[in-house]
């Protein structure tokens, strides 16, 4: 393999704590002729919130059910504590999931539903009635103990079925996407609930989404997936500030991706250069909205500023901010971060070199 | 939403055809039920509790109808027994395969229920297949007398009738459990034979009441084994009811004893309905 | 057989391993009449003993001239085609009726319509001689027809019912919304999706029909349907030329699964016809 030099073995995770609670190490896994994951190696530290993020097809919820044993993978091994894990059976596994769709057992009460795992480990019944008390109460749903799941709603299934796991002490939780069903506002609030419940149990979680924003909300690391490859594991604050790739930059967050020519220490892209310490050749720059800075026309530029005009194409409006298209010419569009601004056509913008963050080309994969 | 014309051309033919063809009959035999036969062979029209008095009192046809409802039972629990573990396997073991499986399961039901039952005639036989087989191997040295002409032939030949059509209500309500429920049982703990205890027979029990009561209903009414297979001491209550219909021309009993097969037969069916209803969670 | 030795990546092939076995010996009591009953019409010595010797198909010969077997055929295929077409043609309103319309009675209309299926066909049978008798009616293959039709209704109300359930109802909502009225609904749209329950059902009823003894039990007149013919003759005593005739049907029966499987998986999907058939009514007629 080695098609990149991103993973082959070698870790592209910025600081797993440690002894790592989980090692992924060089897990594959395709169906039929499509390669779901190649090569993926990756750490979850105990106590940390990992989200695994992706696109549909990237591989991030065939990941999570080798992790928890739904599937086998063709290539690879998993340890939990420095033991093989991937030849246990997902009930002899101490990790527990929250489904998508919740899988609640329709038969059952919400206390039966929570109990489930305690029970079927023959579990005293006086603790397994105080435990499940405590666990309900934790997610606030002791008022519905004995309901059925077809009278609760979406948001209060889930809380049963993030109690029904964490019942069980697991020392991971796996999260498939368990937001995606909510409306905006519920999931918002769900966010913080589950990373506030996080820090309290001190479990790992493992989240799977697709959605980046609630990745940058609620991680600890974030491990970007791509096309059944890692992209990038790196914290939040520097997968923002510090993409590695033009897929990642394009992906988390807005960004503007400069396409340009480095020639003797100086990089141009269109009528705008500046200087950087890299070899000739073709670089990508990606520069974020907020980075790029409305200035009032006439004001003098820092010295090493990268100024430009251009005409206002499109203005979106955020609440706090707006995002505005800018078209300076000769191709190059801007999108660009301001807290207001009026109804001119024509602006000047600018942004400093130093928020001109160089990214690698994703790797191409078939 | 529909046109009033609309609405009636799909009510009414089919009301008026059931009314005619099944209700009436239906209540016509209630009538019958009351009547008696007279010593010239003739129905008299005057109404008797007679027959009824004649169906609880004595002892040939109390016995019998014990004896129908034994084998039905005894069918029930063979067929439930050899269709469950069966469509547990396909649903959830078989993969690719399974609709083959299933189609494999199908097929004896379309072949002649006659057939069928004449096949077990000829297998069970003192010169049988099975007798001069089991001679042939040398681990007997007589026919065995018992596997013909006996309730354990009737059993048998019904639960090899009935067993698909056990089958398939439990495969179709095994299929409807959302597969993400037994990897959330797996997940918390639950081996696959706890899974199936706690998890998958609970959801199936309306599949299982449903197939049961097929087998049961249609094993209890069956008038063709016993009379093929079932020898003097095999004798179902339906063969009762065909003989009075005809040798022994006694259309108002054998109505009476209808009726009575009826209301059991629909007894059963809304107890079943209710059970289905209280185990459907879907 | 590779199906028998895979193995689980976990440890459930015990379990499993039962399972199998369990599922072989069912499907080895299911299938042993019908292999016995093949084998031995074949046989030269007849329907008993064992092992089978002397192949022959005599009881071929002798079954292809037998005169009275095959008017009886003859008859069956009579009253299963008239059988299909009485069932289906109230079948189909009973089953829209049931999943449509609201009227009083529905329940008592639905339980009626469905109990001949669970009924013991014996019941069906007398009530319906019963019927014939006190209306004076002659018996004849005519009071056969109408007592299959009867009571194989139910198998067509269930069959097309189910399709019925599986309807898209957004494509008729479509269909209206685009100018068609009900019945040109109902025709365009409604009765080609289900096209394939309706096949279903008639293979269905034609095959109960040809099969059916008990109904037919008590309302036979002069004219036999092949069960009841059969049936006469194993009254008298056992022939191998009816291992050749269940041969037969077994093989027919067979085929006719077979075509269905193959109609089933590989014809057109419903909602490929109806997206077709909204758009021919788009363009107006």
């Amino acid at each position: 393999m080695g098609s990149t030099t991103v993973s082959s073995g070698s870790r592209i995770d910025s600081g797993a704590a440690s002894a790592p609670l989980l090692t992924i190490h060089r897990v594959a896994k395709q169906f039929g002729k499509n390669i779901v994951l190649r090569d993926i190696s990756l750490d979850v530290a105990e106590g940390e919130f990992l989200t695994i993020l992706g696109e549909s097809g990237s591989g991030k919820t065939t990941l999570l059910r080798i992790v928890a044993g739904f599937e086998s993978a063709d290539a690879g091994e998993l340890s939990m504590n420095g033991e093989r894990l991937d030849r246990l059976p997902p009930y002899k596994r101490k990790v527990n999931t929250v489904f998508q769709s919740y899988a609640l057992f329709p038969h059952l009460t919400v206390e039966e539903n929570v109990g489930y795992g305690l029970r079927v480990a023959r579990i005293a019944e006086a603790e397994v009635s105080s435990r499940v008390e405590q666990a309900l109460a934790r997610v606030r749903m002791t008022a519905h103990a004995k309901a059925k799941p077809g009278k609760i709603s979406g948001g209060q299934q889930q809380r049963v079925a993030l109690a029904r796991a964490l019942v069980n002490r697991p020392k991971l939780l796996l999260l498939d996407e368990p937001l995606s069903a909510l409306d905006a506002n519920l999931r918002r609030q769900m966010q913080v609930e589950l990373k506030s419940l996080q820090r309290e149990v001190g479990i790992s979680f493992v989240f799977v989404t697709h959605d980046q924003e609630e990745a940058m909300v609620m991680s600890d690391r974030i491990a970007l997936l791509r096309m059944g490859e890692l992209e990038q594991v790196a914290t939040p604050r520097e997968i923002y500030s510090r993409p590695a790739t033009d897929y990642t930059a394009q992906f988390i967050g807005h960004t503007n991706l400069l396409r340009a020519e480095v020639r003797g220490g100086r990089a141009s892209c269109g009528a705008l250069g500046w200087e950087v310490g890299l070899a000739d050749g073709p670089a990508a720059f990606s520069v974020r909205p907020e980075d790029v800075r409305v200035v009032e026309a006439g004001r003098t530029s820092v010295d090493g500023v990268v100024r430009f005009r251009g005409k206002v194409q499109h203005r979106a409006f955020h609440g706090a901010t707006e995002l505005v298209r800018v078209v300076a010419g000769e191709g190059l569009v801007f999108s660009v971060r301001t807290a207001g601004m009026d109804g001119r056509e024509e602006v000047e913008c600018e942004f400093s070199p130093k928020d001109a963050v160089p990214v690698r080309d994703s790797a191409e994969r078939s | 939403m529909f046109s009033r014309a609309y609405r009636i051309a799909i009510t009414v033919p089919p009301l008026a055809w059931v009314t005619v063809f099944l209700l009436m009959p239906y209540l016509l035999m209630f009538c019958f039920s009351f009547w008696s036969v007279s010593s010239t062979q003739t129905i008299v029209h005057s109404w008797t509790l007679e027959n009824y008095k004649q169906l609880f009192t004595k002892d040939v046809y109390w016995e019998t109808l014990l004896r129908s409802m034994w084998i039905a039972a005894r069918v029930m629990v063979f067929s439930l027994a050899l269709g469950y573990p069966l469509a547990y396997f396909l649903s959830f073991y078989a993969g690719k395969r399974k609709d083959l499986l299933y189609q494999m399961v199908i097929i004896p039901l379309w072949v002649s229920y006659l057939v069928r039952a004449y096949a077990w005639k000829t297998i069970l036989g003192s010169d049988g297949v099975l007798n001069t087989l089991l001679q042939y191997v040398h681990l007997t040295r007589h026919p065995l007398d018992f596997l013909l002409y006996s309730p354990f032939a009737v059993v048998l030949t019904l639960t090899h009738i009935y067993t698909p059509f056990a089958f398939l209500p439990i495969y179709a309500a095994l299929e409807h459990i959302p597969r993400n429920l037994v990897e959330a049982s797996n997940d918390l703990g639950a081996s696959p034979a706890q899974t199936l205890w706690r998890v998958i027979f609970p959801l199936s029990i309306p599949g299982v009441v449903a197939g049961a009561t097929f087998a049961f209903v249609l094993s209890f009414g069956d008038f063709l084994a016993p009379l093929l297979l079932g020898g003097p001491s095999g004798i179902m209550i339906s063969n009762i009811v065909v003989t009075l219909f005809g040798a022994a021309y006694n259309w108002p009993l054998g109505a009476a004893i209808s009726l009575c097969m009826l209301v059991l037969v629909v007894s059963l069916l809304f107890l079943s309905e209710r059970i289905e209803q209280k185990w459907n969670f879907s | 057989m590779e199906f028998f030795v895979r193995r689980r990546a976990d440890n459930s092939a015990g379990g499993a391993g039962w399972l199998r076995v369990h599922a072989l010996l069912v499907f080895c009591f299911l299938y042993l009449p019908i292999a016995a009953l093949i084998v031995y019409s074949f046989n030269g010595a007849g329907v008993g003993g064992f092992p089978p010797r002397d192949l022959t198909l005599n009881w071929y010969r002798i079954l292809f001239q037998d005169g009275a077997i095959w008017e009886s055929v003859g008859n069956s295929l009579l009253v299963a085609g008239c059988a299909v077409v009485i069932a289906l043609a109230f079948g189909i309103p009973a089953a829209l009726a049931l999943d449509r319309a609201q009227f009083p009675g529905k329940t008592l209309f639905r339980r009626l319509v469905l109990l001949p299926l669970i009924l013991p066909g014996i019941i069906t049978g007398l009530s319906l001689s019963m019927f014939f008798k006190w209306s004076d009616t002659r018996l004849s293959l005519i009071t056969i027809v109408l007592g299959h039709g009867t009571a194989l209704i139910s198998v067509a109300t269930t069959e097309v019912f189910a399709g019925l359930q599986k309807l898209d109802r957004a494509q008729e909502e479509a269909s209206l919304d685009l100018g068609a009225t009900y019945w040109q609904t109902f025709w365009r749209i409604t009765l080609p999706n289900l096209r394939l329950s309706m096949i279903g059902a008639a293979l269905l009823i034609f095959t109960l029909s040809m099969d059916e003894i008990a109904v037919s039990f008590f309302l036979i007149g002069r004219n036999n349907t092949l069960p009841l013919e059969i049936w006469g003759r194993l009254r008298r005593g056992i022939t191998p030329e009816i291992n050749a005739i269940s041969t037969i049907i077994f093989v027919f029966s067979l085929t006719v699964i077979v075509i269905w499987y193959r109609l089933r998986a590989g014809g057109e999907g419903s909602p490929e016809i109806a997206a077709e058939l909204v758009e021919t009514a788009a363009q107006g007629d």
